[in-house]
């Protein structure tokens, strides 16, 4: 069943209909109209900010910010240009240089958004963390990139601390509010809106293949892997953004996600800025009445959510919309799991408009497959590859593209798209083996109907995919036998109506534990602190023993076929009990 | 304040809060709202709930907004474990 938008007709979709994009130059449109040509420099830092402002855009909002407790900050794109000036000098003082790798260790606040900018300006890489990581991911992930600096913030301080002496390449930890804080050797205050502006920086002149950005996902072996993206990733998000997102000038924007993944930094910040457009950000929790009052008081026109955020509103029902004046939307769209159809209706229902599902990965650096504006959304499928991706099913064995539609396989996308990351830091071989026959290969399953849509199966390996974020069975389970008391464990999938899958945990015990709910609820916590709120089983399970290949290998697959109530499938390289 | 608000408050303050994180924090501070508590660690705290109170709080009354501040948990706790968070 086809559902299509309903929407002012005086707005025509940025992408004009899907047919003719594909017909387009695509990619080569973006970089005219970025006015970049090849062979010259390429700085996102500059772009998001001095370009926008010689376009006569100085004045526009750039940031709408409200923090937790009701404050307020807002910047224009002037600001945006001076301050992010005054960040990249900072840290020049400092003796931070391009390519080093400096860490925004820090929530939503202006600071981090900013920041981003100006580290992009003097060429560093830029490497954000979600806030809400506990000290053993904080040191994973800064001791595989050596990262130089860290920005943080000082609710967060006491965790970066901790690990410091294991961290010899960290040599700034700088405090955003350090206001009336004592602080040790090695960290630096900085206030922003304090600090004397610098008007001018000598933008450090980065190509396209310069590293621009550095994001962990997580894998199913080994620990999370840094994703290295560069500085030509610009062209992919300004282009995705404008068509997928279909921003227009006067629109304003709220994205969701945290900078600390990858959606918060190629549409929470390079997209819509590189866009020139107005972008509101909430640095809070989720409430559905505080989200809809935000909508209303800063007349979001266009909102990119996600599908776990979207099941929470549901559950919260009309009543709480309608309270509301919402009427200002007009574009909504999602991404980080599939959307349910569930999903699709209810927002037609609620605000009169679908969510359209998007599909990509930290991997691929900007959307790849997408239900766009004007375009008839099937509630439930990813959509239509975005006009410049060639995206096609492989067939899971011979790894070419599976001609008949509704035939599962592994989603392949043709290497060569500016936003795809050009190597996992420090790790070469994890890089290699993400492509084979000419192909990409994502790690997701799904199947392609008639009219080309895809529609999502799952994934291909035993990473969790919950509220939108991947996280990987590995590092869990490293953290469980961390605990005094687990001698062996596993992580997997459940199904959650909400999260779409959530972190359950098979373990035993060393002799001396006793399994029951104060230990779970002990475990549960030690997991949340040492890695993430995201990465917590919700659940586990004390077990005699882990189903085990015969060379002793843990086995995933077993127990979360159980979970999924799936068949297991061949048991017979099991060791028997 | 009574000793349900103040148990539930200083299990949040050890389990949530980092060591050396003194922002203020009462009954009335927004937990879920304020980024001190997120729908995750949401499941950990219902956890500690249903078994410290013997309580059996049904996930649809387990909303954000129910868990937004201490006052409002111990309603929570209240409606579902009236005997035990008396005691």
């Amino acid at each position: 069943m086809y559902v299509t938008e309903t929407r002012d007709e005086k707005l025509a979709p940025n992408i004009g209909t899907y047919e003719s994009a594909l017909r387009g130059p695509g990619w080569a449109a973006a970089e005219q109209e970025l006015g970049w040509g090849q062979g010259e420099p390429l700085n996102i830092g500059w772009h998001l900010s001095d370009r926008i402002c010689r376009l006569g855009l100085a004045r526009k909002p750039a940031l709408l910010w409200e923090g937790a407790d009701g404050a307020e900050r807002s910047y224009t794109f002037d600001d945006l240009r001076v301050l992010s000036n005054t960040v990249a000098s900072f840290f020049w003082r400092l003796g931070v240089y391009p390519g080093e790798r400096v860490c925004l260790f820090l929530d939503r606040v202006p600071e981090l958004y900013i920041g981003f900018v100006g580290l992009l300006k003097l060429g560093a890489v830029v490497q954000p963390l979600f806030s809400a990581f506990g000290e053993e991911s904080l040191l994973t992930r800064l001791a595989d990139a050596e990262t130089a600096a860290v920005v943080t913030q000082r609710k967060h301080l006491p965790k970066v601390r901790r690990i410091r002496e294991k961290l010899p390449e960290l040599r700034h930890v700088i405090v955003v509010d350090a206001a009336g804080l004592a602080l040790r050797e090695g960290e630096i205050a900085f206030d922003l809106d304090a600090e004397p502006r610098s008007p001018g920086f000598p933008v450090f002149p980065v190509t396209p293949e310069s590293p621009s950005l550095l994001h962990y996902t997580s894998g199913t072996t080994g620990q999370p892997k840094g994703a290295q993206h560069v500085h030509g990733s610009l062209v992919a998000q300004y282009l995705t953004t404008k068509w997928v997102l279909d921003l227009k000038e006067d629109d304003v924007y709220w994205c969701n996600a945290d900078p600390g993944w990858v959606t918060g930094t190629s549409y929470g910040i390079i997209g819509p800025w590189s866009n020139g457009v107005t972008q509101a950000v909430l640095d809070s929790g989720f409430s559905a009445e505080r989200w809809y009052a935000f909508i209303e008081k800063r007349r979001v026109s266009v909102w990119y959510s996600a599908p776990t955020a979207i099941r929470l509103l549901m559950r919260e029902g009309f009543e709480a919309v309608r309270r509301h004046d919402l009427s200002s939307l007009r574009h909504l769209a999602s991404v980080g799991e599939p959307l349910n159809p569930e999903a699709v209706h209810w927002s037609r229902e609620a605000f009169g408009l679908p969510f359209h599902d998007t599909y990509w990965q930290t991997e691929t650096g900007c959307i790849v497959i997408s239900n766009y504006p004007g375009m008839p959304v099937k509630p439930g499928s990813m959509g239509r590859p975005f006009p410049g991706i060639t995206a096609a099913v492989l067939d899971p064995k011979s790894l070419d593209p599976v001609a008949e539609p509704g035939r599962v396989g592994v989603i392949g996308l043709k290497p060569g798209w500016p936003s795809m990351i050009r190597g996992y830091w420090n790790n070469p071989d994890g890089y290699a083996k993400k492509f084979a026959n000419g192909w990409y290969l994502t790690g997701d399953r799904a199947t392609v109907d008639p009219d080309g849509y895809f529609w999502f199966v799952g994934r291909d390996d035993d990473v969790i995919n919950t509220g939108g974020h991947l996280v990987g069975p590995f590092e869990i389970e490293s953290a469980l036998l961390e605990h005094p008391a687990v001698a062996e464990s596993a992580a997997v999938a459940k199904p959650d109506p909400v999260n779409m899958e959530v972190v359950k945990a098979y373990v035993t015990l060393k002799p001396g534990f006793t399994p029951g709910p104060d230990l779970e609820l002990e475990i549960m916590n030690f997991v949340r602190k040492r890695l993430s709120p995201l990465a917590m089983p919700q659940e586990i399970t004390f077990a005699e023993n882990l189903p085990r290949t015969r060379s002793g290998k843990i086995v995933r697959r077993v127990l979360r076929a159980q979970e999924f109530g799936e068949p297991a499938g061949d048991l017979s390289t099991l060791m028997e009990e | 304040m009574d000793d349900l608000r103040k148990t539930i408050l200083d299990y949040v303050r050890r389990e949530y809060l980092e060591e050396g994180d003194d922002r203020p924090l009462d009954a009335t501070t927004p937990l879920i709202t304020g980024g001190i508590v997120d729908s995750f660690s949401m499941v950990s705290l219902k956890r500690f709930l249903e078994r410290k109170y013997d309580a059996k709080i049904p996930d649809a009354d387990a909303s954000p907004e129910a868990f937004n501040t201490v006052e409002s948990i111990a309603r929570l706790v209240m409606k579902f474990a009236p005997e035990k968070a008396k005691v």
